[in-house]
C-alpha cells in the first residue's frame, strides 16, 4: 500500500508537469466533442425530388404524402414522364426522382410486390444518396402499413410478417448529434486510455527508467497499479467533462439512464482499455512501435465500431469481427443508457463481455510484463 | 573472507552470439571490485544478470547469499544499482526522486527525512533540492543517482561506468562517496574505462569479448604482464579483442 502511494504520487506529479500532456487529456477531447459531432453530422434537409406518379391512385397519393411528411424533402415538381423528371436532375433542380409505375396499387394489394424506381443525381451525390436512403426508409415503413391493411381485409396470412426496426428508434427526432455524441465521447476515452497508458510505459523504457524500477524490490502488481489508477481516474474525469460539460450543456444530452450503471460500466471498460495499452507496451520497445500498433489497433476498433459505419450493413466476416472491439460494446452501453435510459438486465451481457476483456488483457499483460529480461 | 558475489560459468547468449561466456569469480565483503573491459566486453550484461534485471542462459550465482534465479527479488532488497544509463526521473526535483526511492524500497517517513537530510548535506546540494533533476550538470546527476542507489544501505552496490564522461574533479569527489560506503560496510562492484580508477579498486577482472581473461589485485596484475601501469595491462589484454569498436 505504502509502495502505491509513492508510486501513484509520483505518476499524478509527472503527468502535471507534463505541459505537452495536459492540453492533449483535457482540451483536445473538448474540442474534438465541439467539431466532431458536426462534422460528422449525417442529416441533410431539402432534398429536392421530382415524383413520376403514373398510377394517380389512393396509394400513390398517401405514399407521396408520406414522403413529403417526413420533412426532408422539397418538391421540385410532378412530372409527367420520367424523361421529364430527368430533365429537372440535369438542370440541378433536383437531386432525386421517384417513379410510381401505373398499377402501383392493385399490384400491392394483389401480389403485394411492386416495384419503384429511383435515381438520383450524381452531381450532389451525398446528398442525394442520403435522400435515396431516407426514401427507402419511409417507403419500407409505408410498405409495412400496406401490408398490414391488406392482411386484415385478407384474414390470412401468407407473407412473413416484416417488422421494420428503424435504428433510430430511441432517436425519435433522427437528430444525429444525439447518436454521435456519446459515441465519440466513448470514442475519446477509449484513446486517451489506451494510448497514454501504452505511451507512458513505454517512456519510461526509453529512459532507462523502468530499469531503475525493475531492480527494486517493486511486486509487478504494485507497478502495474501505479501505472492504471492515474489513467484510470483520468479517463472518468475526462468522461465527465464529455458527459456533462459538453454533452449536456453544449448539446442538451441529458442522460436518461441511471448514472451510476454508467459510471460502473465505464469503470470496468476504462480497465479493459488500459490493460489494452499495457500490454501494448509490454511489447513496444519505442514510443514509436507503441504508437504504431496503438493506432493499428485504434483503427479497426474504430472502424469496426459501428460508430461512423453502420454495423447492419456490414459483410457477415466484418460484423463478426465487431464482436472483437470493445469500443463496438461501449458506443452500445452508452446510446442505451443515455439515450434509451436501459437498465442493468438490458445491457447484463455487455458486461459480462466487458469483464472478460478487462480480465484477459490485463491478465495476458500482467503476464508479459517481466521485471527480467 | 565473507563472499558476497559469486558465480559459476554464468553465460549470456542473445541467440548465436555469446555476450558472456562462462564467467566465474567472488567478490568478497567490503571490498571494490574492479570489472574491466574494452567496450562490449559483456560488463553490462554480466551487471544486468548479478542484479536480477536479466535472466542467464546457463551458469549459476548468488548475491548476499541469494541464488539469481529463485531468490532474485530477495537480491534487489539487498543490492543498489547505478545503470549505465542516467535514469532517475528528470522531471522530478531531487527531493522528489530521493523521496520516491527511498519510498519504494520501504523506508519509513522519519528514515526518508533523515536519510534525504544528509544526503542533501553530503551532497552540498541544498539549494538545488527543488530543481528537476533534468536540469542539473552530469556529475551532480551521477553523484545524486549513486546516492539514490545506496539510500536503502543495500549490502552491495553495482556502479556500472558511474563516472563516464564526468570532469576529473567530480570523479575525485565521486571516488570520496564511494570510499565512504565502503567505510560503511557496502562492497562496491564497478566497471569503469578510466586505468586510474581502476587503481584504486581491490581488485580487478579484465573482460575481453565476454570471458574473464585476468583477476587480480592491480599490483599484482602490473607484476604478472611486467609493465608500470594498469594502462598497460590493459592494453596487453584488450588488444586482443575482436569486438572492440
Ligand atoms: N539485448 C541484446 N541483444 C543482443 N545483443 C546484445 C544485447 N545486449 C548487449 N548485446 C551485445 O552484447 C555485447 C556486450 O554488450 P555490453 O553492453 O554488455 O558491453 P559492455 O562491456 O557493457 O560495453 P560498454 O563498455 O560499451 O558499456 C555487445 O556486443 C552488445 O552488442
Ligand atoms: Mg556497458
Amino acid at each position: 500500500m505504502r509502495t502505491l502511494k509513492f508510486l501513484l504520487r509520483k505518476e499524478f506529479k509527472q503527468i502535471f508537469r507534463n505541459k505537452a500532456l495536459l492540453p492533449m487529456l483535457f482540451v483536445v477531447p473538448i474540442m474534438q466533442l465541439l467539431i466532431l459531432p458536426l462534422a460528422a453530422d449525417y442529416e441533410v434537409k431539402n432534398i429536392n425530388i421530382t415524383i413520376v406518379d403514373q398510377d394517380h391512385s389512393a396509394y400513390s397519393q398517401k405514399l407521396i404524402s408520406k414522403i413529403m411528411a417526413s420533412g426532408y424533402f422539397r418538391l421540385a415538381s410532378y412530372a409527367t414522364g420520367f424523361n421529364d423528371a430527368f430533365d429537372d436532375v440535369e438542370n440541378d433542380r433536383s437531386d432525386l426522382i421517384l417513379e410510381i409505375p401505373q398499377g402501383f396499387e392493385r399490384n400491392l394489394i394483389r401480389e403485394n410486390e411492386q416495384q419503384l424506381y429511383m435515381a438520383v443525381n450524381a452531381i450532389n451525390g451525398v446528398k442525394a444518396n442520403l435522400g435515396g436512403t431516407y426514401l427507402n426508409r419511409i417507403i419500407a415503413d409505408y410498405n409495412a402499413d400496406v401490408r398490414l391493411e391488406w392482411v386484415q381485409m385478407s384474414k390470412f396470412n401468407r407473407l412473413p410478417t416484416i417488422e421494420i426496426v428503424s435504428s433510430n428508434w430511441f432517436n425519435p427526432t433522427m437528430n444525429y448529434r444525439f447518436y454521435m455524441v456519446p459515441g465519440i465521447l466513448a470514442l475519446l476515452v477509449t484513446m486517451i486510455g489506451a494510448y497514454m497508458c501504452a505511451l507512458n510505459i513505454v517512456k519510461e523504457k526509453e529512459k532507462g527508467t523502468i530499469e531503475q524500477i525493475n531492480v527494486t524490490p517493486i511486486k509487478k502488481y504494485q507497478f502495474i497499479l501505479g501505472k492504471l489508477i492515474p489513467f484510470w481516474v483520468i479517463g472518468i474525469v475526462v468522461f465527465t467533462m464529455g458527459l456533462f460539460g459538453i454533452g449536456w450543456l453544449v448539446y442538451g444530452i441529458a442522460p436518461i439512464g441511471s448514472l451510476l450503471l454508467l459510471y460502473a460500466y465505464l469503470s470496468v471498460y476504462l480497465i479493459a482499455v488500459l490493460g489494452l495499452g499495457l500490454l501494448i507496451s509490454t511489447y513496444a520497445e519505442t514510443q514509436q512501435q507503441a504508437m504504431s500498433i496503438a493506432f493499428f489497433f485504434m483503427m479497426i476498433f474504430i472502424l469496426m465500431s459501428g460508430l461512423f459505419t453502420s454495423i447492419d450493413g456490414m459483410p457477415e466476416w466484418a460484423y463478426i469481427m465487431t464482436k472483437f472491439s470493445p469500443i463496438t460494446y461501449f458506443i452500445e452501453v452508452m446510446r442505451m443508457i443515455v439515450l434509451k435510459g436501459s437498465a442493468f438486465s438490458d445491457i447484463k451481457s455487455h458486461f459480462l463481455i466487458m469483464v472478460g476483456f478487462a480480465v484477459s488483457l490485463n491478465g495476458w499483460a500482467i503476464y508479459n510484463y517481466k521485471k527480467t529480461s | 573472507m565473507d563472499t558476497v558475489i559469486h558465480t559459476n560459468k554464468l553465460t549470456k547468449r542473445f541467440g548465436d552470439f555469446i555476450a558472456a561466456n562462462e564467467i566465474t569469480f567472488d567478490v568478497y565483503r567490503g571490498e571494490i571490485f574492479g570489472f574491466l573491459g574494452a567496450n562490449g566486453a559483456g560488463k553490462t550484461t554480466a551487471m544486468r544478470m548479478l542484479c536480477g534485471l536479466s535472466t542467464p542462459s546457463s551458469g549459476t550465482a548468488t548475491i548476499a547469499g541469494f541464488d539469481i534465479y529463485k531468490q532474485a527479488e530477495e537480491i534487489k532488497k539487498n543490492i543498489g544499482y547505478m545503470s549505465q544509463k542516467f535514469s532517475l526521473y528528470e522531471d522530478l526535483t531531487v527531493l522528489e526522486n530521493i523521496r520516491f526511492f527511498g519510498g519504494i524500497y520501504g523506508l519509513s517517513d522519519r528514515q526518508l527525512k533523515e536519510k534525504s537530510e544528509q544526503l542533501i548535506e553530503t551532497l552540498g546540494m541544498k539549494s538545488e533540492v527543488k530543481k528537476m533533476v533534468g536540469s542539473l550538470p552530469l556529475g551532480w546527476k551521477q553523484k545524486l543517482s549513486f546516492s539514490v542507489a545506496i539510500l536503502h544501505e543495500p549490502k552491495i552496490v553495482f556502479l556500472d561506468e558511474p563516472t563516464g564522461g564526468v570532469d576529473p574533479v567530480t570523479r575525485r569527489q565521486f571516488w570520496d562517496l564511494i570510499y565512504e560506503a565502503v567505510d560503511s560496510g557496502i562492497t562496491v562492484f564497478v566497471t569503469t574505462h578510466y586505468m586510474d580508477e581502476a587503481e584504486y579498486c581491490n581488485r580487478i577482472s579484465m573482460m575481453v569479448d565476454g570471458e574473464i581473461k585476468a583477476l587480480d589485485t592491480p599490483a599484482k596484475l602490473k607484476q604478472q604482464y611486467s609493465v608500470t601501469s594498469m594502462d598497460e595491462v590493459f592494453y596487453e589484454l584488450a588488444r586482443g579483442a575482436k569486438r572492440s569498436e
